[in-house]
């Protein structure tokens, strides 16, 4: 999971023979950012009334924490050790992640997830004003600066009326290359209110992005809250299985067919056993959701695409290629989740036995489509 | 372990039906009868299951006139046991009393249902066994109701909800799992819930498709709570039976969670095997629902993917509908495979099953 990064300078010569990837979870950070506080890098993009609300009454989310996330992460801000530029923070540095990352591993293209834009904040009017400001602040910084990177547009999700308002000053921008929500939302996502988010997107060509994490104040479990960052960091799993399954039984991609949803660092194997249990379920329920026309299974094969990290680990690896049959080839994106702590190596973290094709497809060519980049 | 008792099969989930109150009022202590009658208390079925929710009671397993299956020992063992040659089945009555909010009331209607039990099925047919339903809203009052039901050794099982008040690895509810481990009895886990927190990690369904689904992703982070609190190390004899809880999304939880287990288990150390080998010693999972793939092809895949010929349990879920017919077996397992999980892994797994085979 964690490689070995002791030893490694950052400056690492990618080799001329290397494949060109594609990585579908990179995570930009302002520097100083946090949890309950914004970075100053963002004040350019951001008005004095909501520069003094944060440096005031900070931000709050449905969690316990001023600063920091409701679990403690295993080590700093869940970050890679040698992720850390000199006097900066892992994410916050262009230069440091283009010789740390992009040039070493051959990154073509690097889809950008910053995770701490306001999303999920109590306030619908803070969180609006920082995602807006976030997506200012990745085209400035980022995707202006290096042509390999395109930028989520961060919407404030659980208020629809304003994501509508902020998709629509983005569509059209190729700088964007997807919309981005966090996965622990306060409803299920197949619910009516985030409708006008998802045609939205879907007119715009984006595709719907989801990452784990978020602020919906609902527990993982069944039974509650459970007590260990572990638990967390498996359990994006079932949170994912659960809005999938929220959008396909809503009937999400009947009435928005077009609409592409890219599932974030949730993991994958479970898809194949989730498809099964909906089929048969369905086959029998569909009298009480009428609005699901096919078997869930077929959303999944035409509207669901997958982000590889952190891939499941099975003994023996080669488990996962029974895994990828079943899914799809075309359905996998790889990704490696950089600067965070598990990291999934691309020389190491599919050791399959591939085809050319398709390992083509998964460490680019799916991408490029799902994204529409040429 | 006799030849024959090897042969004909024990089915470790199905499940009586409480036809209506006035069946448990005589089994209910007088206090407890009288506030049932004066608050009008008419009914606990839960949402889990509707009554007449297709899953719920299979169409050709409903009494043609109250439309309730299950709802007599002779009707089950007319379409659950004779039909199957079944020699053994352990009942677990999926009553609302879990989901009461108050401890007394709750732990009140455990007692009535574990003595209604003991009375109107296990008396009545000598092939059933029983799960002690107990007041999950408090585990001294569970382990009461666990020692007072474990004189009886018909009783094979303590039945726990997916659904609980706090994640059922915490040790507010280890009481529970020292009673059960005392007495020999696994801890069945079954799909239903107290409704204390909505099945889901994004909030409360909006279809009883969608939060049945989603019993499966419930299963998943409850046993994740189980390993990383440290039941399985702290009750090194204790057996966990996931029930109803579907069976092909087992290994890709595993291989994540051993993933997590490797990158974090400094949180927890004192989880010191892999998750996915304490599973596979210390955990098992009912048949039905299987989950299976469409092809009959794959199904040895996914066992593979499991890993263990041990950790199935034959079950028909009767009477809800997991599939028509008698195609309790998923098409495509190895018969081998399927023999073994008829009856060789029930009666591993439950000591007292073992006491009275002959």
């Amino acid at each position: 999971m964690n490689v070995d990064v002791l030893n490694r300078t950052g400056v690492q010569p990618a080799a001329s023979t290397k494949l060109a990837i594609a990585d579908c979870d990179v995570h930009p950070r302002p520097a100083g950012a946090g949890i309950g506080g914004i970075s100053t890098q963002l004040y350019p993009y951001l008005s004095k009334r909501w520069q003094e609300h944060v440096e005031t009454f900070g931000i709050q989310y449905r969690q316990p924490w001023e600063k920091g996330s409701a679990y403690p992460k295993g080590q700093p801000q869940a970050c890679r050790i040698d992720a850390w530029p000199d006097g900066g923070q892992p994410g916050s540095d262009l230069g440091f992640m283009a010789k740390q990352h992009l040039d070493p591993n051959n990154v073509a293209l690097g889809i950008l997830n910053p995770l701490t834009s306001g999303q999920g904040a109590m306030n619908p009017d803070l969180s609006a004003a920082i995602t807006h400001a976030t997506n200012e602040w990745q085209v400035a910084e980022w995707t202006s600066r290096d042509n390999r990177l395109r930028a989520s547009v961060v919407v404030p999700y659980e208020d629809p009326v304003a994501s509508v308002k902020e998709l629509e000053l983005r569509a059209g921008d190729a700088n964007f290359a997807q919309v981005l929500f966090l996965s622990r939302t306060a409803e299920p996502l197949g619910s009516r209110k985030y409708w006008p988010i998802y045609e939205t997107a879907a007119a715009a060509r984006l595709p719907l992005g989801i990452h784990a994490f978020g602020y919906g104040g609902w527990p993982i479990s069944p039974g509650g809250w459970g007590s260990y960052y572990l638990e967390e960091m498996v359990g994006h799993a079932q949170a994912q299985q659960s809005l999938l399954i929220s959008l396909i039984f809503e009937g999400v991609f009947e009435r928005f067919p077009s609409l592409k949803v890219v599932l974030i660092e949730g993991g994958m194997a479970w898809a194949p056993a989730l498809a099964w249990r909906m089929d048969r379920q369905w086959a029998k329920l569909r009298k009480e959701i009428p609005q699901v026309k096919r078997p869930p299974s077929e959303y999944m094969r035409t509207n669901v695409w997958y982000t590889t990290q952190p891939i499941e680990e099975p003994d023996p690896r080669s488990q996962l290629a029974d895994v990828f049959d079943w899914i799809g080839w075309d359905r996998v994106l790889f990704a490696t989740d950089y600067p965070h702590w598990d990291f999934d190596d691309p020389a190491q973290a599919l050791p399959l036995q591939m085809t050319e094709a398709q390992r083509r497809a998964v460490f680019l060519e799916n991408a490029k489509s799902v994204f529409g980049i040429a | 372990m006799p030849t024959q008792a090897l042969h004909r099969p024990i089915d470790c989930d199905v499940h009586p039906t409480v036809p209506n109150m006035a069946a448990l009022l005589p089994y209910l202590e007088p206090v407890w009868r009288d506030t049932v009658v004066r608050r009008g208390i008419d009914d606990l079925t839960t949402i889990s299951y509707p009554t007449l929710n297709p899953v719920s009671s299979r169409a050709d397993w409903r009494d043609a006139d109250s439309r309730k299956a299950a709802t007599s020992a002779a009707v089950l063992a007319e379409q659950a046991l004779a039909p199957f040659d079944t020699q053994l089945a352990i009942c677990n009555c999926l009553y609302g009393a879990q989901a009461l909010f108050s401890e007394d009331l709750g732990a009140a209607f455990a007692r009535a249902l574990n003595d209604w039990m003991a009375r109107e099925w296990l008396d009545r047919d000598p092939r059933l066994r029983a799960s002690i339903i107990v007041p999950m809203q408090n585990a001294e009052l569970a382990v009461d109701e666990i020692e007072r039901c474990a004189a009886d050794p018909r009783f094979v099982q303590v039945l726990l909800l997916v659904g609980s008040e706090l994640p059922l690895g915490r040790r507010q509810n280890w009481p529970i799992y020292a009673a059960a481990q005392k007495h020999g009895l696994p801890v069945g886990i079954h799909a239903g819930s107290t409704y204390r927190h909505p099945m889901t990690a994004v909030g409360w369904p909006s279809s009883w498709s969608e939060d049945y689904v989603n019993q499966a992703p419930g299963f998943q982070s409850q046993l994740t709570s189980l390993i990383a609190e440290g039941v399985f190390t702290k009750f090194p004899d204790l057996t966990v039976v996931l029930m109803e809880s579907g069976v092909t999304w087992l290994p890709a939880f595993l291989w994540r969670l051993t993933k997590f287990w490797k990158g974090l288990r400094s949180e927890i150390p004192w989880v010191a095997d892999p998750p996915a080998s304490v599973v596979r010693e210390r955990v098992r999972l009912t048949l039905q629902p299987f989950d299976g793939p469409p092809d009959p092809a794959s199904v040895m895949r996914v066992m593979e993917h499991i890993g263990s010929d041990e950790t199935l349990l034959f079950s028909t879920d009767y009477p809800h509908w997991q599939f028509d017919g008698l195609a309790a077996i998923p098409e495509g397992l190895d018969a081998g495979l399927a023999q073994k999980i008829m009856a060789e892994n029930p009666l591993r797994t439950y000591p007292r099953l073992r006491e009275t085979v002959t």
